[in-house]
C-alpha cells in the first residue's frame, strides 16, 4: 500500500526533463521498427500513460492534436505513395491509375500508374513509424510543463528562458483575443467566418498583442528583470574567453570528427570545447543575481520515469540488432502478416511504468 | 518616503504637460489616495514613482522624483524593484509566468533572494491574500478578483517599502474589494508600508486613506489634505459625502458609521415621507407612449407604478388592456406558463450552462420586460457574464430555454440578432474597429441595416462634442463606452445588455451613463447589466437579481433586495436604514 503513487503537488512533481526522456525513449523504440503491432503498442503505452497522468492544464490538451497530426502524416504518406508510385517491386497490382506523361528530362519521376499492395503496405508501415514518433512527442508535451522545463536551464540562459515562457503564454492569450474579437464581431452582427472576418480581426489582434507585450515588458522591468550583479572584470573576461574558446573548440572538434584525417584530435578537442563552454556558462551565471524558486528535483519516482524510457529504447535497440531483429521489420516483398515478437513487446510495456509510479494529478 | 519636487511631465506629441509643477511629499507608512476625474494625470504620477514614467513610457519629466532617497532619474525601474511594488490597471498585463505560485516568486527571483526566504514569503502571501487554494492554478483560469489579488501578492513578496496601485478594486465585487482593502490596511498598519493609490470608487476606499491628494483638472496643482478636508471641496466624491453636503454636515462624513451618527435629524425629517418611486426606480414612463425600440410583437407598454413596486405590465400579448389578477408583483417573474407568449423582452427558463465539468449556470429562470432595468449582481464567477452571453447567443444553453423577442439567440444569425439584442462587453474597445468615430458609425449603420446617419445621430446624443475624426483609441474610457453603446444601439435592439459598464469610469462619466440608460429604459429598451457597482444599481435598476454559484438567490425590486443586504446596499441605504432610501437624488427630491 505504501508503494501507491501519491497525489501530485509541486514538491513531488516529476521533472519535466524526465517526461521528455521517457517519451524520447519510446520514440527511439518506435524509430527502430516498422512492425505495425509494435508501433500500435508504443502508441497505446504512450496514450495510456497520458490518460492516467495528464493534468487539466492547457498544454495537456495538445495530445489530441498530436494524434490527429500523426494520422494526417499517415494518410499523406499513403496518398503520396499512391500518386507518385514507388520503386518497390510488387506483384499484387490493386489498381492502375492513369499515368501523366512527363517530358524526357523528368525521367524517373512518375505520376499515376500501377499501385501495388506491396507499396501501399510499405508506405503504411513507414507512415505509422513517423506517426508513432509524433505521438510520443505529443505525450511528452501533454505531460511535461514547458515552463518548468525552461526553468531548468542554467542561470546564464535563464533570461532567454523567461523570454520563451512569455512568448508561450502569449499564444493562449492570442487565441483568447481572437475568440473575444470574434465574439465582438458577432455582437456587431457580422459573420465570424471568411477571409474578411480574418482580416478584420487580424489587425486588432496584432495591436492587442503589441500592447500586451509592452505592458509585460513594463511589468518585468518594474519587477527587477535584467538586474545584474557587479562582477569583477577578470571574471567577466574569463567568461568571454571560456565561452568563445569553448565554442571554437566544439567547431574544430566536430570538423575533426567528420573529416577523414582529423580523427585523432577530434574527440579531445570536442570534449575540451564542451567543457570550456559549460564553464563559461556557469561563470556567466554569476552575473545574474537571480535565485530559483522551488526547482524540480530528481526524486526516485522521477528516476523511474526517465529510466523506464531509457530502458525501452535500450531494449528495443538491442532486440533490433539481435538475431530476432527481422521480426521488427516485417517484409513486404513478399507480403507477409506481421508477427508480434515477444521480447521487444515486453520491452515496450516497460514504458507503462510511469502510469503507476508518477504522482497522480489532483483532480482525478 | 516619496517626494515630488516641481514635477512636470510632458508626453511626446502632446501640446500641454499632463501634470504640471507637482510638489508632493508622501511620508513613510501613510496610505495616500489620489483622486480626480479621468485624464488628470493620476496614472502618470503613479508611474513616475516606479520610474516607468519616463524611463519606459517616453516623454519628458522635469523636476525630481525621489523614492526612499533614490532619484528616479538615475535609477531605472529595475533598480527600484526592491523598493517599489507597482500594480497597474489591468492585472493580466502584469503577469510574467503562468502559475500563481511562480508569479508570486518571480519578483523575488529577480532580486536574488535565498530559496528559503522565498518559500516562506510565498506561503505567507498565499495566506495573507487568501490564495492558498489557487497556488497551482494557471493564471489564465483565474477570475478577475483572483487575478487582482495575485497581482498585488506578486509585488508584495519582495517586501517593498512603497506600494503603488492604480485602481486596485475597480474590477472586483464588493466582498473581494473589501478583502483587498483589508490587506492594504494591514500592510500599512502592521508593516509600515507606504501606499499610494488611485481609485475611482471612492465609496470603497476613502475611509482607509490617511491623506487624499486631489487633482482637479489636467495641469492643476494637487491639493493635499486630510480626507474630510479634501472631500469638502472635491468634485469627485462618494454618495455619503454628497449626502453630507445635502444635509449640511461639516466636515462631511466619510463613512457610513459617521454618517449614521449625524443622520438622526435627517431620518426624522424623512420619516414622514416615502421615496419617490420614480426617483427610486428611474424616471417614470408616461403611460401609453410608444417607445421607438423594437421589441416582441405585441409587447405591452402600458404600466403603472406604485410605491415600492417595480414596473408592471398590465397587458398580455396583443393589447394594452388591463388583465385581471395582475396585482401580485411576483407572479410574472416566476410564471412559466407565460413563456413564449409573455410580453417579455427576454425570457430565460431553467437555463443550464456547463463548461467542461463546471456548471456556470444552474436552472436560472428570469424574465425581463420592456422598459425595465435589471441589475445582475453577485461575486466574480457567479455566472453573470455567462447569463449575458446566453442572452446574446454567444453561449449555447446545455439545457433550458432562452428567448429574446421570441427567438432563440444562439440559433439566430448575428445580422438579425443585432436588431433584437445588443451587448456592450466589459472592454468596449473590442467592439470598435475603425480609425475614426465617423467610420465606426458608417460601419455600424451597415452592420445593423439601419439608414445612413442612424448611428451618427446616436453619437451626437450620447457623445456630444467629440469630433468625428477622433480615433476611438484616443477617447476616454467613458467616451469609448458611449461610442460602443451608440454602435450597439444602432440596430435598435429591444434588449440592451451591459457587462460591468462602470469599470474605470469616474463619477461624472458614471452620472452621464446613468442619464443615458434611464432615457433608454424610458424609451422601452429592456436593460440588463452585470455590475458590482451597488451605487449604479441603486440609481438605475428597477430590479436586482443576485446570482451565486450559477443560481438565482434573490430577485426583486431594487430597494427590497438591496437594503437588506450588507454587501449590496448603497451607502445612502446604509445610512438611512431602515427607511427605504437608495440615492442622494431621492433624498434631495423629498426634502
Amino acid at each position: 500500500m505504501r508503494l501507491r503513487a501519491p497525489e501530485a503537488h509541486r514538491s513531488n512533481a516529476v521533472h519535466a526533463g524526465a517526461w521528455w526522456l521517457w517519451a524520447l525513449g519510446l520514440a527511439v523504440a518506435a524509430s527502430r521498427t516498422t512492425n505495425p503491432l509494435l508501433l500500435g503498442l508504443v502508441v497505446g503505452v504512450a496514450g495510456y500513460v497520458v490518460a492516467a497522468r495528464r493534468t487539466d492544464a492547457p498544454w495537456a490538451r495538445s495530445y489530441g492534436a498530436f494524434l490527429k497530426l500523426g494520422l494526417a502524416v499517415l494518410v499523406v504518406r499513403v496518398l503520396f505513395s499512391t500518386l507518385l508510385g514507388s520503386p518497390l517491386p510488387g506483384t499484387h497490382v490493386l489498381v492502375t491509375l492513369p499515368e501523366v506523361p512527363l517530358p524526357e528530362w523528368a525521367r524517373g519521376v512518375r505520376i499515376g500508374g500501377r499501385v501495388t499492395a506491396e507499396q501501399l503496405v510499405f508506405a503504411l508501415y513507414d507512415g505509422a513509424k513517423l506517426a508513432a514518433m509524433l505521438v510520443c512527442v505529443g505525450a511528452a508535451n501533454a505531460l511535461a510543463d514547458p515552463a518548468r522545463l525552461l526553468k531548468s536551464l542554467p542561470g546564464a540562459l535563464y533570461e532567454a528562458g523567461v523570454a520563451v515562457v512569455v512568448a508561450m503564454t502569449f499564444a493562449p492569450n492570442l487565441v483568447a483575443d481572437v475568440a473575444r474579437l470574434r465574439t465582438a464581431r458577432r455582437l456587431r452582427g457580422r459573420p465570424t467566418g471568411g477571409v474578411r472576418a480574418v482580416l478584420g480581426i487580424g489587425l486588432p489582434v496584432l495591436e492587442g498583442a503589441l500592447e500586451r507585450s509592452v505592458a509585460v515588458a513594463a511589468s518585468m522591468d518594474a519587477r527587477g528583470y535584467g538586474r545584474t550583479a557587479a562582477v569583477p572584470p577578470a571574471v567577466r573576461h574569463t567568461t568571454t574567453a571560456l565561452t568563445l574558446g569553448g565554442l571554437l573548440g566544439v567547431c574544430a572538434g566536430t570538423y575533426g570528427l567528420l573529416a577523414v584525417e582529423g580523427a585523432g584530435y577530434g574527440v579531445p578537442l570536442l570534449a575540451g570545447g564542451v567543457l570550456a563552454a559549460l564553464a563559461g556558462l556557469w561563470l556567466g551565471g554569476r552575473r545574474t543575481p537571480r535565485t530559483r524558486y522551488r526547482p524540480d528535483r530528481w526524486g526516485p519516482r522521477t528516476w523511474l520515469v526517465a529510466g523506464s524510457g531509457i530502458a525501452v529504447a535500450a531494449l528495443v535497440v538491442w532486440a533490433s540488432a539481435g538475431p530476432a531483429g527481422e521480426a521488427l521489420r516485417p517484409g513486404v516483398t513478399p507480403l507477409e502478416a506481421p508477427r508480434l515478437p515477444l521480447p521487444p513487446a515486453l520491452a515496450v510495456l516497460v514504458g507503462l511504468l510511469p502510469a503507476f509510479v508518477a504522482p497522480v494529478p489532483k483532480d482525478r | 518616503m516619496i517626494r515630488f519636487e516641481n514635477v512636470t511631465v510632458t508626453y511626446e506629441g502632446s501640446a500641454a504637460p499632463t501634470v504640471r509643477d507637482v510638489d508632493l511629499t508622501v511620508p513613510e507608512g501613510e496610505l495616500v489616495l489620489l483622486v480626480g476625474p479621468s485624464g488628470v494625470g493620476k496614472s502618470t504620477l503613479l508611474g513616475a514613482v516606479s520610474g516607468l514614467v519616463p524611463h519606459f513610457t517616453g516623454g519628458t519629466l522635469r523636476g525630481r522624483v525621489t523614492v526612499g532617497g533614490r532619484d528616479t532619474r538615475t535609477h531605472r525601474p529595475r533598480e527600484l524593484a526592491d523598493l517599489v511594488g507597482t500594480v497597474g490597471q489591468d492585472p493580466s498585463a502584469h503577469f510574467v509566468t503562468d502559475v500563481v505560485e511562480d508569479e508570486l516568486a518571480y519578483g523575488m527571483e529577480s532580486l536574488g533572494l535565498a530559496p528559503e526566504v522565498m518559500r516562506r514569503r510565498v506561503e505567507e502571501t498565499l495566506d495573507l491574500l487568501g490564495l492558498a487554494d489557487l497556488r497551482d492554478r494557471p493564471l489564465a483560469t483565474l477570475s478577475g478578483g483572483q487575478r487582482q489579488r495575485v497581482a498585488i501578492g506578486s509585488v508584495l513578496t519582495p517586501h517593498p517599502k512603497v506600494l503603488v496601485l492604480d485602481e486596485p478594486t475597480s474590477a472586483l465585487d464588493p466582498a473581494a474589494a473589501e478583502e483587498v482593502l483589508a490587506v492594504l490596511q494591514r500592510l500599512v498598519h502592521d508593516l509600515g508600508t507606504t501606499v499610494l493609490m488611485a481609485e475611482h470608487r471612492l465609496e470603497r476606499v476613502v475611509q482607509y486613506a490617511d491623506r487624499v491628494v486631489l487633482l482637479r483638472e489636467p495641469g492643476a496643482p494637487p491639493v493635499a489634505g486630510a480626507p474630510a478636508e479634501v472631500m469638502r471641496v472635491s468634485p469627485v466624491h462618494p454618495p455619503v459625502v454628497a449626502l453630507s453636503r445635502l444635509a449640511g454636515w461639516d466636515p462631511p462624513a466619510l463613512t457610513v458609521r459617521e454618517a449614521r451618527r449625524l443622520a438622526g435629524p435627517l431620518r426624522e425629517r424623512l420619516a414622514s415621507r416615502t421615496p419617490d418611486p420614480g426617483a427610486a426606480d428611474g424616471p417614470p414612463v408616461p403611460a401609453g407612449t410608444v417607445p421607438p425600440a423594437r421589441s416582441a410583437p405585441g409587447a405591452a407598454r402600458v404600466r403603472r407604478t406604485g410605491p415600492g413596486r417595480s414596473w408592471w405590465p398590465f397587458g398580455r400579448a396583443g393589447g394594452g388592456r388591463p388583465a385581471p389578477g395582475d396585482t401580485a408583483p411576483d407572479t410574472a417573474r416566476t410564471a412559466p406558463d407565460a413563456a413564449g407568449t409573455a410580453p417579455d423582452a427576454a425570457r430565460v427558463d431553467g437555463l443550464v450552462v456547463t463548461r467542461g465539468r463546471v456548471e456556470a449556470l444552474r436552472g436560472v429562470t428570469l424574465g425581463v420586460r420592456p422598459g425595465e432595468a435589471v441589475a445582475l449582481m453577485g461575486r466574480n464567477g457567479a455566472g453573470k457574464s455567462t447569463l449575458l452571453g446566453a442572452l446574446v447567443g454567444m453561449v449555447a444553453p446545455t439545457s433550458g430555454r432562452v428567448l429574446v423577442a421570441g427567438r432563440t439567440p444562439h440559433r439566430t444569425p448575428p445580422a438579425e440578432l443585432v436588431r433584437e439584442v445588443g451587448l456592450v462587453p466589459q472592454e468596449p474597445r473590442d467592439l470598435l474597429y475603425a480609425d475614426t468615430v465617423a467610420a465606426e458609425c458608417a460601419a455600424a449603420d451597415a452592420d445593423a441595416g439601419a439608414g445612413p446617419g442612424a448611428c451618427r445621430a446616436l453619437v451626437a446624443r450620447l457623445l456630444p462634442g467629440v469630433p468625428h475624426d477622433t480615433h476611438p483609441r484616443d477617447l476616454s474610457e467613458g467616451e469609448r463606452l458611449a461610442l460602443a453603446l451608440a454602435v450597439v444601439l444602432t440596430g435598435r435592439p429591444g434588449l440592451l445588455l451591459l457587462d460591468e459598464p462602470t469599470r474605470g469610469l469616474d463619477y461624472a462619466a458614471k452620472a452621464r451613463l446613468v442619464r443615458v440608460l434611464r432615457r433608454l429604459a424610458a424609451e422601452g429598451h429592456a436593460i440588463v447589466m452585470a455590475t458590482h457597482d451597488v451605487e449604479l444599481a441603486a440609481e438605475l435598476a428597477h430590479r436586482v437579481v443576485v446570482l451565486a454559484d450559477g443560481e438565482v438567490v434573490a430577485d426583486g425590486p431594487t430597494h427590497e433586495v438591496v437594503v437588506s443586504s450588507p454587501a449590496f446596499a448603497p451607502q445612502v441605504a446604509k445610512v438611512l436604514a431602515p427607511q427605504p432610501w437608495l440615492t442622494v437624488a431621492q433624498v434631495e427630491a423629498a426634502l
